[in-house]
């Protein structure tokens, strides 16, 4: 790539130039999304100058909510933004129509999980290859805090004063459905989710990649308890950075390492959640099986 | 199946015409009656170097065509009605887009479930008015078995030639009747296959034949979304960008009539000299029907007969210049009475009738006579 010079004369990479349409961002301040648009462009850029990957190879493909918005309109490759929960069917069209193609989706809890819960665990079994990145921030952002079905037991939602179901394990479902590749990182573990995301865009088979995002306007009221633990000093220091202070619940403790990567544990609402990458596995995908039957 | 004659079923013909379209991707879930269609495309496919998927279901299914028809494949979806009513929001996403494909419906008898394996036609209002937000169909509906093969051809030419989703409105009758079927030469029919994309924003105003669609992968950096955007597919919800979309897809349908009209594949006409009553019918419906009106005719009964090719868009002009002198229209149809109130709206001097037919069966010929009598002697 071209690089721009400073004043000085000192070459600097941007990435939006190469990688994003220099387009306003849509989401909140301190939105965790911005963060994962972030991870996802420098992981693409890590692929594309170590020649593994094209950039007209990518296919960002989106459903309807606030991580619909991570890749579209600003990544800067073909992007098809799809209707509410079928963004996983719409990237099975086209990755095997075109296999060649790398589809990554961005999806939400209420995206993927709900609506989408369908089309979600049928890719993990068919283990058709593409990279499912399902943004969890605990509710519908969009739409105005709603509970979602990754929602703690027991918080204020908009839509109840006291959340009466269980939250879904994610990454439990993916494992149980055939998913070849199962992660979870949270918008903490950045280092951690970049070199996630350079191995699953290769991977050949289906990756699913859960990231806990802090939603700063509508999920904090979750972390109340957290919040009333930090010191003043702590709470002056996030002040200016709304959402800041919420990154240190996703920070866990360090429990080991597995498939190459550092396993956490994080203690959320009285739930362990672990993170990490929980496997990783080469097995024959849908586009291998298909292009058997041609004989 | 090599050229030449076959005896088979109206499924078998559709698949057939949609493997000489250059169709090589289907996605599919099985539902009655539209199975046979699912099963020999399941068959073929894989033969031409295509892709068979068996969906998790309907919404997944015109998703995946979706997908692969901006991947840069021909592609098809065939159902029936409770999966066509599943299929309706993304089926509005692809007009939107702009997205070709052609989704076939063998209408079943409903409401709900309905009797699963009988006929009916009773999804043509959903065909038109289905899906939310203001759009224009191309919906075919063919009569006999070797249509079901030529007007899947047509679908995918009128999908490529518009860039539209295109719709198929058989039923349970001609989709399970079997009659001989003649495959043409490869050539002899015409087809019309997509283009690369040569210029950056291809959208030649003048004309709406053959314009391009671009494809992912080829290094366009699309922005394809279904929310209100600039011709560049940057979201806006300026009301300009949104009236424009939608002028067009209207502007499109009405381009594609003009086109029906000319390569006589709007409508078909017997008989219409000096008739006085005109029985106006589609798909399985005019088989009775067209007996009904040869029969009466027989016996010396000023009767013609108008049968619907495409049902959306609606030939107006053409229905109305047709209609003109005639007092009577009886309207045959397998539903409650949907295309009479569009027919009535046309033939304003005539006294338009229905003539129902739910629950499953199919009209008799003995039945429309005597509603012909009737009309004759009024």
């Amino acid at each position: 790539m071209s690089k721009p010079q400073t004043r000085l004369g000192t070459p600097q990479k941007y990435y939006r130039d190469r990688y994003l349409r220099n387009l306003p961002t849509s989401f909140c301040a301190g939105c965790g999304n911005g963060t994962i648009l972030n991870s996802f462009v420098r992981a693409v850029d890590e692929l594309v100058t170590a020649k593994e990957l094209r950039q007209r190879e990518l296919l960002a493909v989106s459903g309807i909510g606030c991580s619909a918005w991570i890749p579209s309109p600003h990544f800067r490759a073909d992007t098809l933004h799809t209707t509410h929960g079928r963004a996983i069917a719409f990237a099975t069209g086209a990755k095997v129509m075109n296999p060649k193609l790398k589809v990554t989706v961005f999806t939400g809890d209420g995206d993927g999980a709900a609506i989408g819960g369908n089309h979600l665990i049928h890719a993990a079994r068919r283990n058709i290859p593409m990279t499912v990145i399902l943004v969890n921030n605990f509710n519908y952002g969009m739409t105005g805090g709603q509970s979602a079905p990754t929602t703690p037991l027991h918080v204020r939602t908009s839509t109840y004063p006291k959340h009466p179901e269980a939250p879904f394990d994610l990454c439990q479902l993916m494992l149980g459905a055939g998913a070849s590749y199962v992660a979870r990182w949270t918008t903490f573990y950045v280092n951690e989710l970049i070199s996630t995301l350079k191995e699953t865009i290769l991977h050949p088979g289906f990756a699913f990649v859960e990231i806990l995002a802090q939603c700063p306007t509508y999920a904090a009221r979750f972390f109340t308890e957290y919040q009333n633990s930090l010191s003043s000093d702590e709470l002056e220091q996030f002040q200016q950075y709304p959402g800041a202070w919420m990154l240190k619940a996703f920070k866990g403790k360090k429990t080991g390492e597995s498939n190459g990567h550092p396993r956490y544990k994080m203690v959320f609402k009285d739930r362990e959640i672990e993170l990490g990458v929980f496997l990783r596995e080469q097995r024959p995908t849908l586009i291998d099986n298909l292009q058997e039957l041609w004989g | 199946m090599k050229p030449g004659v076959h005896f088979v079923d109206g499924g078998t013909a559709c698949a057939e015409g949609a493997i000489y379209a250059g169709c090589r991707f289907f996605a599919g879930y099985p539902i009655t009656p539209a199975n046979s269609i699912v099963e020999h495309m399941a068959l073929r496919l894989p033969q031409v170097k295509g892709y068979y998927l068996q969906m998790e279901d309907e919404i997944a299914s015109i998703a995946a065509i979706i997908g692969a028809s901006w991947a840069g494949g021909k592609t098809m979806t065939a159902t029936s009605g409770p999966g066509f009513s599943l299929m309706q929001e993304n089926l509005g996403y692809a007009y939107h887009t702009e997205t070709p494909l052609v989704v076939v419906d063998a209408q079943r008898s409903g409401p709900s479930t309905g009797q699963a394996t009988m006929p009916g036609q009773q999804d043509i209002m959903q065909a038109r008015y289905g899906t939310h937000g203001d759009i224009a169909p191309i919906a075919f509906c063919p009569w006999s078995v070797q249509e079901m093969f030529n007007f899947t051809i047509h679908a995918f030419n009128y999908a490529e030639r518009f860039r539209t989703p295109t719709l198929i409105m058989t039923d349970g009758e001609v989709s399970y009747m079997r009659e001989p079927l003649k495959i043409p030469e490869s050539g002899e029919m015409e087809v019309i296959n997509r283009e690369k994309l040569t210029k950056k924003h291809p959208r030649p105003e003048e004309t709406f034949l053959r314009y391009e669609m671009p494809r992912f992968g080829d290094g366009h950096n699309l922005l394809v979304t279904g929310s209100a955007h600039r011709p560049t597919g940057v979201r806006d919800y300026s009301p300009q960008f949104l009236r424009a979309t939608i002028k067009w897809i209207f502007k499109k349908n009405q381009a594609a009539g003009a086109m029906l009209r000319k390569e006589k594949l709007d409508l078909e006409t017997f008989n219409l000299e000096g008739a006085d009553t005109i029985v106006l019918s589609f798909g399985a419906a005019a088989r009775p029907a067209y007996q009904a009106v040869q029969t009466a005719r027989e016996e010396g009964t000023a009767v013609g007969f108008i049968r619907l090719k495409t049902l959306w868009p609606l030939p107006e002009l053409h229905l109305s210049e047709l209609m003109k002198d005639v007092h009577h229209v009886l309207v045959v149809e397998m539903n409650m009475g949907m295309m009479v109130n569009e027919i009535a709206r046309v033939a304003c001097h005539a006294n338009v009738e229905s003539v129902p037919k739910v629950a499953g069966e199919v009209h008799h010929s003995n039945e429309i006579i005597k509603r012909i009598q009737e009309a004759d002697a009024a």
